[in-house]
């Protein structure tokens, strides 16, 4: 089975992986930047198609990142692969973004037991979720995702570029700190997922906050 | 490529139209559009996040539809184009990615579009089974929606138009959602007060004119900064004094006649310094375009004044002067056909973009 996965909750990435590479990975690309989204995301998976002499008929199913992430980032991705599934007709699958870096975690030596993944939300807050690892087993999402301030997060060891901008606040991993969700784990972990017969979420995103748009109240009447 | 009656799907994003396009050379196949006007209704204007959220659920749905309605197939397309700007940047960002997956799934080429020059474009599509017109040479475009107020001279739609004139605030169908809410008259403001206007008396009060006095203006000569320019905002901060006036008085408040003056007052400034700009280009044609080129009022007042000035207005059909897909894919045509080469997908929406950017460039 080859998939391709797209992520854009944090920074722009795409993964072809397959069951049957070594590895699961095929090919794969990410950007460092979270603002150019529009402009990278469609040259970088036609390069890496291309590299990897890969058509869209070759594809079995495409999986995307729904998030949290800022929204407009977010939506980049997910318009890429819906609008890819279309043309291709092959089935699309969402996944929450921060089990790309659960899954990162649990295949280091930094795994423990029970872990949170935490992201940048800006306006100084982080999305976050909270997992549960078992000895050869994926990670388990027990909480979450939610947004909100570092300081109220679980006492936990946290990981991610989110742990890492809140470091005096959260108990976050230095090799981890600087670590976004990656289409390349979300690719693999939902390879393992529907091996084991596992169910993968829809396309709809997880924006988490509501749109700030506020309904305009009465007009003050002059005195 | 098929570059004498090439078929190009066009996609709109810019604002709160979900629109897809397709013509093959200037005959319209379809012209699809899914709009997230009610879901603005209860802020009383369009809510830029709650716009980019509609075009993500409503893209793919609008697509099918049109493919379906126009009866071809995405691989017999010859050329995409898209909305690159100016808009919204997180509602145009929804169709430019879109679109660039589009041109990636498919190998087609896709040219990024200047939303402005579209609206223009659909001036080029046949109607009612009449031969394509030709665009006049000195062609003008005047632009009114609740995006924009422009008036563009066209000396060429595939690479040479010039920004005359724009409004330096508010668009004025902005001002009409604004001055609706003060009267308590819903949204969208243009249909609203344009109704109400009719009851009312123009003249029972007599509000501003922005940018018309002499210091902006100037004289033919020595144009001043601001003489083909608009500005809403004084005029929207002008109603709601009147309005507050007669609170404060104890009165009724008179809707039909402020909404009839400040129309007035719109439409006035609109048409009368559009009909300058042409005539001190020498412009013989004017296209009108946009959302607000359905206010009957504004219609009305243009034509009288193009037409003493020796201008001939044209109007294409209403919703192809409302933002759609088939203006994008209008001009998407026109530039296929001159040789125009396409944009690739490593461009970048631009929120801005300048009306001298017909497509960007490689
Ligand atoms: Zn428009």
């Amino acid at each position: 089975m080859l998939i391709l996965a797209i992520d854009t909750s944090a920074v722009a990435s795409a993964a072809l992986v397959s069951d049957d590479a070594l590895e699961g990975v095929v090919a794969s690309f990410s950007t460092e930047d979270t603002r150019s989204h529009a402009e990278v995301l469609a040259p970088g998976i036609a390069e890496m198609l291309a590299e990897a002499g890969v058509t869209g008929q070759d594809i079995d199913a495409l999986v995307v990142g729904v998030g949290p992430g800022p929204f407009t980032g977010l939506r980049s991705g997910i318009a890429t692969a819906r609008t890819l599934s279309f043309v291709w007709g092959k089935p699309l699958h969402g996944l929450m973004s921060l089990d790309a870096v659960a899954l990162e975690v649990a295949e280091s030596t930094a795994a423990v037991p029970e872990f949170l993944v935490v992201t940048d939300a800006r306006r100084k807050e982080v999305y976050w979720a909270r997992y549960s690892l078992a000895e050869g087993k994926l990670p388990r999402l027990e909480d979450g995702p939610h947004v909100g301030f570092a300081a109220d997060l679980p006492d936990l060891p946290a990981f991610g570029a989110g742990a890492g901008l809140y470091a005096d606040t959260l108990r976050a991993d230095p090799e981890f700190a600087q670590e976004q969700p990656d289409a390349l784990y979300l690719g693999q972990f939902a390879l393992a997922r529907l091996a084991s017969g596992n169910g993968l979420l829809d396309s709809t995103p997880l924006y988490l906050r509501e749109s700030d748009a506020q309904v305009p109240g009465p007009r003050k009447r002059a005195l | 490529m098929n570059r004498s009656q090439p078929l190009v799907l066009g996609i709109e994003s810019s604002c709160d139209e979900t629109g897809v396009g397709i013509v093959r050379g200037t005959t319209l196949l379809t012209n699809t559009v899914s709009s997230s006007m009610d879901e603005h209704v209860r802020f009383g204007g369009v809510i830029p996040e709650i716009a980019s959220r509609a075009h993500l659920d409503a893209f793919v749905p609008t697509l099918e539809q049109a493919l379906s309605d126009a009866g071809v197939s995405l691989d017999e397309v010859d050329a995409i184009a898209v909305t690159s700007g100016p808009g919204l940047a997180g509602a145009l960002m929804v169709g430019v990615c879109a679109a660039k997956a589009l041109a990636v799934a498919t190998g087609k080429p896709l040219y990024a579009i200047n939303h402005l020059v579209a609206h223009v474009g659909v001036g080029l599509l046949e109607s009612n089974g009449n031969e394509a017109p030709q665009l006049p040479e000195n062609l003008g475009a005047l632009l009114v929606s609740g995006g924009h107020t422009e008036i563009l001279r066209i000396n060429s739609i595939t690479d040479d138009v010039v920004l005359l004139g724009s409004t330096i605030d508010d668009a004025a169908g902005e001002a009409y959602d604004k001055v609706a809410r003060i009267l308590g008259l819903g949204y969208p403001g243009g249909p609203a007060i344009d109704k109400v206007a009719r009851t009312g008396n123009p003249k029972s009060i007599r509000f501003p004119r922005g940018l018309s006095q002499p210091k902006y203006m100037g004289t033919a000569e020595e144009p001043g900064k601001h003489r083909y320019d608009w500005s809403f905002s004084g005029l929207k901060t002008a109603v709601a004094r009147c309005v507050e006036q007669f609170e404060a008085r104890g009165e009724d408040i008179p809707v039909a006649d402020i909404a009839a003056a400040f129309q007035e007052a719109v439409v006035d400034i609109i048409s009368s310094k559009a009909v300058l700009a042409c005539r001190e280009h020498g412009i013989k044609d004017v296209l009108l375009g946009g959302g607000v080129a359905a206010n009957s009022r504004l219609r009305e007042l243009t034509g009288q004044r193009c037409a003493s000035a020796g201008i001939r207005l044209h109007v294409p059909p209403l919703d192809l002067c409302t933002d759609n897909g088939a203006m994008v894919a209008a001009l998407g045509a026109q530039l296929v056909m001159a040789g125009v080469a396409p944009s690739g997908i490593g461009f970048a929406p631009d929120s801005s973009m300048p009306v001298t950017s017909v497509s960007l460039p490689a």
